[in-house]
């Protein structure tokens, strides 16, 4: 099998991580519910991954980082517990579902909502984006990446304008986490959420965000926290306020690991291999007759991520046929983007997207430039 | 039962901060370990840093130092 949806999830993990998660099961009771060694060990693990997660992401403090299941988890609590009816809100057509639909939520409930559009590459405006803001105007909530063509927003550029009108800024980091280096008190985001299971390398099921000092977020969820339990309220206390509930302790072990991996190997050396390998696959397509590439690829800061079509070909059958005929593993269809599908016209054909990882290599890279090929019935010399 | 020392116990807001602590005393070489928080202080569950008396300028400085805010120093039967 070549695995070329790592947008969706990485399928190879490091080796550490699989220990560190396998090590897990030997070692860890519950967090934060009791001192026994095992209990201790459970919290002195997820400590750990907490403290590595802010100096990834340059948090003030470890306190700032929240654990949750996924981006989409992280998201719902930023965006539910952020906004009231009579806010604003801006947002792009770049965004997944995750973003989209507990907005759509809010605007249910009276939060209006402005999304800007793209140009043909499929690039917003920031022109446009601060003409949109309003007195009331309460945020800016955009992805740092798209993940359907890659293309990237410019974070710090957006903070200026968030800075400027005094709106908060909250990113979505799914496909950029461990790939692009983050630093949230430089680029002045008040909410950070990220996922564990793509670029940052570990388990499904972990995912988290940053939360910047004085940003109050209203809890999604109160339960058990191991502390203060005859307060029939939930504490107010960072990191406890947002996290509810037994931790995904086995899986933060291993997101913990993962952490080490990219600090060890270094999130540059794994971006610029898979940008190589990213434009590799384009170059090799680009000029197919019949294929047609959505994004912008006249930089390679971006997502390393290519995708396209083949004449009207339904992206459903090329690529189950990459997959049946070549074992390589895409995605077709709508990505979870419905706007940024609609955006570039794909919503009837959908799009196959191939994204690399840095363990993919150039020979498969090589092997699917060939299917391509073969697929659109061109010369494979 | 073990029989029972006067100690300093120093309950947090959070299990981080408890983490926290444990990281920053065992750092600094300064003794102690994480209790169950004694029903004496709260019956809300928690972990306390629990020291020797004699530790109280060492813990503060500690928690001064990393930044650890601690809901209360206490000293208690444990």
């Amino acid at each position: 099998m070549i695995y070329m949806d790592n947008a969706a999830t990485t399928l190879q993990k490091p080796e550490k991580v699989k220990q560190a998660v396998m090590e897990a099961f030997d070692l860890m009771g519950n967090a934060g519910r009791g001192a026994s060694e095992a209990a201790l060990n459970a919290s002195r693990i997820i400590y750990g991954t907490r403290e590595k997660l802010a100096r990834f992401f340059h948090a003030e403090s470890p306190n700032r980082i929240v654990f949750t299941a996924n981006s989409t988890e992280s998201l719902n609590i930023a965006i539910k517990g952020l906004f009231q009816t009579g806010d604003h809100v801006i947002t792009t057509v770049l965004e997944h579902n995750s973003v989209l639909r507990p907005l759509y939520e809010c605007r249910e409930s009276g939060v209006e909502l402005t999304i800007l559009g793209c140009d043909v590459s499929g690039n917003i405006s920031l022109e446009e984006m601060e003409s949109a803001v309003r007195p009331e105007t309460k945020a800016i909530v955009c992805t740092h990446a798209s993940n359907l063509t890659g293309n990237m927003i410019d974070l710090r550029a957006v903070s200026r304008i968030a800075k400027r009108h005094e709106l908060l800024f909250v990113v979505d980091a799914s496909q950029t986490a461990g790939v692009y280096p983050i630093d949230v008190q430089e680029l002045g985001i008040d909410v950070l959420c990220f996922t564990g299971h793509k670029s940052m390398l570990g388990p499904q099921g972990t995912g988290g965000m940053y939360v910047r000092t004085g940003v109050a977020v209203r809890p999604l969820l109160s339960g058990g926290s191991g502390v203060d339990t005859y307060n029939p309220r939930h504490p107010s206390e960072m990191p406890t306020a947002l996290e509810a509930g037994t931790l995904n302790g086995h899986g933060i072990a291993g997101l913990g690991a993962a952490l080490d991996y990219l600090e060890e190997t270094g999130i540059s050396v794994i971006r610029e291999k898979e940008l190589l390998l990213m434009r590799r696959f384009y170059d090799g397509i680009s000029c197919i007759p019949g294929v047609k590439i959505y994004g912008d690829f006249s930089t390679d800061r971006r997502a390393p991520i290519v995708s396209f079509n083949i004449s009207d070909y339904d992206s459903s059958e090329v690529s189950d046929e990459l997959d049946m005929e070549y074992g390589i593993v895409t995605r077709p269809g709508a990505h979870c983007a419905p706007l940024m599908h609609q955006a570039l016209g794909t919503v009837e054909q959908g799009a196959v997207r191939f994204s690399f990882s840095h363990y993919n290599t150039e020979e498969e890279v090589d092997t699917a430039i060939r299917a391509v090929k073969e697929l659109t019935g061109g010369n494979t010399t | 039962m073990r029989k029972k020392e006067l100690k300093l116990v120093v309950t947090f807001h959070t299990t981080a901060d408890a983490m926290a602590m444990e990281k920053a005393c065992r750092g600094k070489e300064v003794p102690g370990r994480l209790i169950p928080v004694p029903r004496s202080i709260s019956a809300g569950c928690g972990l306390a840093w629990c020291a020797p008396l004699t530790e109280r300028d060492a813990l503060l400085e500690v928690m001064e130092e990393q930044g650890i805010s601690q809901e209360g120093l206490h000293e208690c039967m444990v």
